[in-house]
């Protein structure tokens, strides 16, 4: 038996393990390519950033914090979330910011993670020393955020649409007051959909928090409008195929409600279709399945002719304010909710608003109640103005829509918007009422301590 | 083992939660809350490393302890506000309970089939979680209010809000653990474990039953790790399924490997060191992700065994 | 939809799946049987050749059936490249040690995935199949490409057996595989097999995500999914037995779809992975693979 002496290093290690120099190599070559990558002039967005944005003017400056989802499975929405505040920032910053203070914009990435979100309101709170943290999209996160800011006593602006804020579960520092929560969208537009659509439906949803919302909130509408559930389908996180599920509809089923959302959206869409072809109930989506997704990709082309919701219009046609168009020409977006700079980049159109309004919401709040400081009476005099709020009308600073709020709930109520896929573009069918939406508060932050 | 080894290893373990009480008095606002955080999810890695490192098994389902007891503990909490020891206990027991029953199945496998199997009973009970959202509100989670985490002692309360209490409840925890880790791996348990790590059968063939070992070890691994995910939702109000997903069973592993498996004080070290890595690196770019994962690649490189684990190597061998 | 048909849609849908994941967990397998390192980074591979396989269909926009098979080809060797990269600057250097190959590679998966995020984005992308037909059957229509894929994965098995079994490489495989030392002590340059063979289950993994993408999109988180079940495969299937993953896969893929039929679908994938936890407490070698030796 020769040894091969081609291959002199024999397996076994030597005591010390590798030289310093090898190591330093190694990670000179690693570097370089983490330094290249980094540096890379023809990434997308700018990678070597300090993670405050926009710089005030030290002490004048106030301190808003920008909690988003840059990475994780939210990224795609955070990515929007933070050019649309970005582009809000410069706007009233430009126009003498907030009560002739200009806004010092910080911004953290929590991965989409509830725990990583609860370490970054703590950072921004102690750290960073913020006046207001806002932004969180994804309910779990919220969940796992929220109560350290209301340990830490820092107000903090959810931009989700769940229903965690209105349920009362959350604190008196809590508030959402431009976007509205999932149980007044189902109730707003459940009476057309079911009065237009059909009255037997199959559910199909995420077997998460959001997907609840939807199997319980719709599920009520439905029994109440007279109609059935045939089929009630929780589709796991995990799932990429969809096609079994379709099986279980039954085929006495008028209407099937679908909410499925993540990166498997195109393949739910394009194996519905070849699992009924033709032959097919009507399909009543909601928008956060398309977010950021072509309408014109070839695989979408089945769902011409069904209807979804949509929180803000993302084909200008169907919103021709001045708000919407404002609103859209700054944050760079085009008639076809794509942006300027890339038409195949969709914007998350019916979440992104959020952000700007927002902020214009909390510019009126620092604004009427006198808010100067970090101090508990300043803290305190904002909410309660808060609280005292009783419209946010439409405009370029709420270009979504007019919108009540609740100051009990520390939630808004507005419009929705049901869409109807027309040579793959959504064109609007009906408008719905803030009445429509409106439901029994179960909760009142205004009785808890600050 | 000498006495004076046995001293040497007492005053620095003893020495480490000395500094680490003091450390509070000094800290700043931020990274006080931070070492709180990190205190427990350090104990979750205390608790996991008693049965890699010094009983060689391999598991990647102990995200399923701490969120038993992580779920053990708020579920009783939020529903009946039964108070935060009953609380804390039932989620030891939630995990002491769950920990026994996977041993009694998973202890007939070892090696790579034991390590698919603790992954398989783990994405299981993830799945389960989400299943009875109905109980568990499934993956959105619920909120402890700040009124169900005080704890009544003697006509005091003391509430897991307040920065002092959180951060000596959770290095009370902390010290618990890497104690009991500490007394654990330096007995003839200890022993034996490491026994069975370097060669099963041999250990057999002397007359010690293994299997029963193990089911020791894995059962006070879950409790620990169940202790861990109990504190985690007494001291953050929060409980949800991420808790059970299995990137928290890459956390533990990740943590302990880094600080360097096989040594007591190793998963604090790992634990500390990837926090600050993530919120160090998030300040200088968006691509935090990029430089983690070239740090660990090139600490790994430097330190083979982990950073306690390649110190203990090379300069203090009598570190346990 | 009745029984029947439900049931015949289950086992096409299972079918696709369990090919998908041969490929995939047939590279896991020569990389932990060969190398006996767990490659947490491996659903990444994956995901880049998924990736590749859109960037390379983007740019050669003309014919989706042309660009779909230059990225069937290229993706592959790209991500094969960057693959004897990883293991020539990382795992060599840490002599393939268990315990740091998972801390290493856990590095290179979130430099994958930074990298991904950064150039790719974090938005999911389709890309076209490079023949659209539906099939239809009496009772539902069906994607004709998903039987291409079925099709294609098998001639990609067949040809790593006939590699493994023919070849003079797969013969050094084969016998590193079993007995390490014994190979080296035969004149087999262990260390070339094991770059190799890196590649080599770096650029399986990569043609299955190239397979598949037209039925999923790309993504820059979807490596973590097929990662978890092709270590599930390799291990229930048993260790270095290349006969076993290709087995397990089909028991794994088919079984899950079957399941589904009659519960509703979290339970059914409790169920099912309890199954397999189950298969292994009381088969803890495998289905083929053999007992361990006592030392």
């Amino acid at each position: 038996m020769t040894k091969n002496k081609g291959d002199k290093q024999t397996i076994a290690t030597t005591d010390t393990g590798i030289s310093r120099r090898t190591a330093f190599k190694t990670a000179g070559v690693l570097a370089g390519a983490a330094a290249a990558g980094a540096a890379g002039a023809f990434a997308p967005g700018s990678i070597i950033r300090p993670a405050s944005a926009h710089q005030g003017d030290g002490n004048n400056a106030l301190r808003i914090g920008l909690q988003v989802h840059r990475t994780g499975i939210g990224a795609a929405y955070g990515k929007w979330y933070e050019r649309t505040t970005n582009a809000a920032v410069k706007l009233i910053n430009g126009h003498g910011g907030i009560g002739g203070r200009p806004i010092e914009l910080i911004i953290e990435d929590d991965g989409t993670d509830p725990k990583r979100g609860a370490e970054v309101v703590e950072k921004f709170a102690l750290q960073h020393k913020v006046d207001f943290i806002f932004g969180t999209l994804f309910s779990h996160v919220v969940n796992g955020s929220a109560p350290r800011a209301g340990e830490l006593k820092v107000p903090y602006f959810v931009v989700s649409e769940g229903y965690h804020v209105a349920s009362g579960s959350l604190n008196r520092y809590t508030f959402q007051p431009c976007i509205t929560d999932v149980r007044s969208q189902i109730q707003g537009i459940s009476s057309w959909v079911l009065g237009n659509l059909g009255k037997n439906v199959a559910m199909i949803y995420p077997d998460y928090a959001f997907g609840y919302n939807h199997r319980d909130f719709f599920g009520a509408a439905v029994a109440a409008n007279g109609g059935t559930v045939t089929a009630s389908l929780a589709i796991p996180p995990t799932e990429s195929s969809y096609t079994k599920f379709f099986a279980k509809i039954p085929s006495n089923t008028d209407l099937i409600y679908h909410v499925m959302v993540g990166p498997g959206v195109l393949t739910f869409v394009k194996e519905m279709g070849e699992h009924f072809g033709s032959n097919r109930p009507e399909l009543f989506g909601f928008m956060d399945s398309l977010e950021a997704v072509d309408m014109a990709n070839p695989g979408l082309d089945y769902l011409e002719g069904s209807h979804f919701w949509e929180a803000m219009p993302r084909y200008a046609a169907s919103q021709n304010t001045i708000g919407a168009n404002f609103y859209r020409s700054k944050v760079g977006v085009d008639e076809n909710g794509a942006s300027v700079d890339d038409s195949k980049d969709i914007a998350t159109f019916s979440h992104m608003f959020g952000c700007w309004e927002t902020l214009y919401a909390i510019k009126q709040a620092v604004e009427d109640s006198g808010y100067r400081d970090n101090t508990a009476k300043d803290k305190e005099a904002l909410i309660e103005t808060l609280e005292n709020t009783r419209w946010y009308n439409e405009g370029i600073e709420h270009p979504q829509g007019h919108k009540a709020f609740n100051g009990k709930l520390h939630q808004c109520f507005g419009s929705q918007y049901i869409s109807k896929v027309n040579g793959g573009k959504l064109e609007l069918v009906h408008t719905t009422s803030i009445e429509d939406g409106l439901y029994e508060p179960e909760a009142d932050y205004t009785k808890m301590s600050l | 083992m000498t006495a004076g080894k046995t001293g040497r290893i007492i005053v620095l373990h003893l020495a480490v939660i000395a500094a680490l009480f003091a450390a509070q008095y000094f800290l700043p606002a931020y990274h006080h809350g931070n070492v709180a955080r990190i205190l427990v999810l350090a104990s979750f890695a205390v608790g996991y490393n008693l049965l890699l490192g010094y009983t060689g098994l391999l598991s990647l389902g102990h995200a399923m302890f701490f969120a038993a007891g992580m779920y053990g503990a708020g579920l009783p909490l939020y529903y009946f506000d039964i108070g935060v020891i009953p609380a804390f206990g039932l989620g030891l027991l939630a995990s002491l309970a769950l920990a026994f029953c996977f041993g009694l199945l998973a202890l007939r496998t070892s090696g790579v089939a034991f390590l698919i199997v603790t992954l398989m009973f783990a994405q299981a009970f993830f799945l389960a979680t989400l299943y009875f959202n109905e109980i568990t509100l499934g993956d959105q989670g619920f909120v402890l209010s700040e009124q169900a985490r005080t704890l009544n002692l003697g006509g005091v309360g003391f509430s897991f809000a307040d920065p002092t209490v959180k951060y000596n409840a959770a290095l009370l925890l902390f010290a618990c653990c890497m104690l009991g880790c500490l007394a654990l791996v330096r007995s003839p348990i200890g022993r034996v474990w490491m026994a069975i790590r370097e060669n099963e059968p041999r250990t057999r063939m002397l007359g010690y039953d293994s299997y029963r070992y193990k089911l020791l070890a894995l059962v006070l691994s879950g409790v620990m790790s169940g202790a861990a995910g109990a504190g985690y939702a007494l001291l953050f109000a929060y409980v949800g399924s991420t808790f059970a997903s299995i990137q928290y069973s890459i956390f533990a592993l990740l943590w302990a490997l880094l600080g360097g498996v096989g040594t007591v004080l190793g998963p604090l070290v790992g634990a500390g060191l990837m926090f600050y890595l993530v919120d160090i690196a998030g300040d200088f770019t968006s691509s935090y992700l990029l430089v983690v994962g070239v740090v660990l690649v090139v600490l790994i490189l430097w330190y083979p065994k982990g950073l306690l684990g390649s110190l203990r190597e090379r300069w203090l061998p009598w570190l346990p | 939809m009745d029984f029947g048909p439900h049931l015949f849609l289950a086992l096409l849908e299972g079918t696709v799946s369990a090919f998908v994941l041969a490929v995939t967990a047939l590279g896991l397998s020569l990389v932990f049987g060969v190398m006996r390192v767990v490659n947490v980074a491996h659903g990444e591979f994956y995901m880049l050749g998924a990736v590749l396989a859109w960037w390379l269909t983007t740019l050669l926009a003309g014919s989706p059936a042309i660009g779909f098979g230059v990225a069937l080809i290229i993706a592959p060797l790209i991500v094969g490249a960057f693959a004897l990269a990883a293991d020539w600057l990382i795992l060599r250097r840490i002599d393939y040690h268990p315990e740091s190959t998972i801390v290493a590679t856990i590095g290179l998966l979130y430099i994958i995935q930074q990298l991904v995020l950064t150039f790719y984005g974090p938005d999911a992308r389709p890309v076209e199949p490079p023949l659209y037909f539906r099939v239809s059957f009496p009772w539902f229509g069906y994607s004709g490409y998903k039987l291409i894929v079925v099709g294609a994965s098998a001639l990609l098995l067949l040809g790593v057996w006939l590699a493994m079994a023919r070849t003079k490489f797969g013969l050094y495989m084969r016998a590193t595989q079993q007995n390490q030392e014994m190979a080296q002590a035969f004149g087999v340059p262990v260390r070339r097999v094991y770059a190799i063979v890196f590649a080599l289950g770096a650029m399986l993994a990569a043609a299955a995500g190239v397979l598949v993408v037209p039925i999923q999109q790309a993504h820059y988180l979807m490596g973590l999914d097929p990662l978890l079940l092709s270590f599930i495969v390799v291990i229930v299937g048993g260790l270095g037995s290349l006969r076993g993953t290709v087995v397990a896969a089909f028991v794994i893929g088919l079984s899950d779809g079957v399941i589904s039929v009659f519960f509703s679908p979290t339970l059914a994938k409790i169920i099912a992975t309890l199954f397999v936890a189950m298969v292994l407490v009381y088969r803890p070698s495998g289905l083929f693979g053999q007992p361990e030796e006592e030392a």
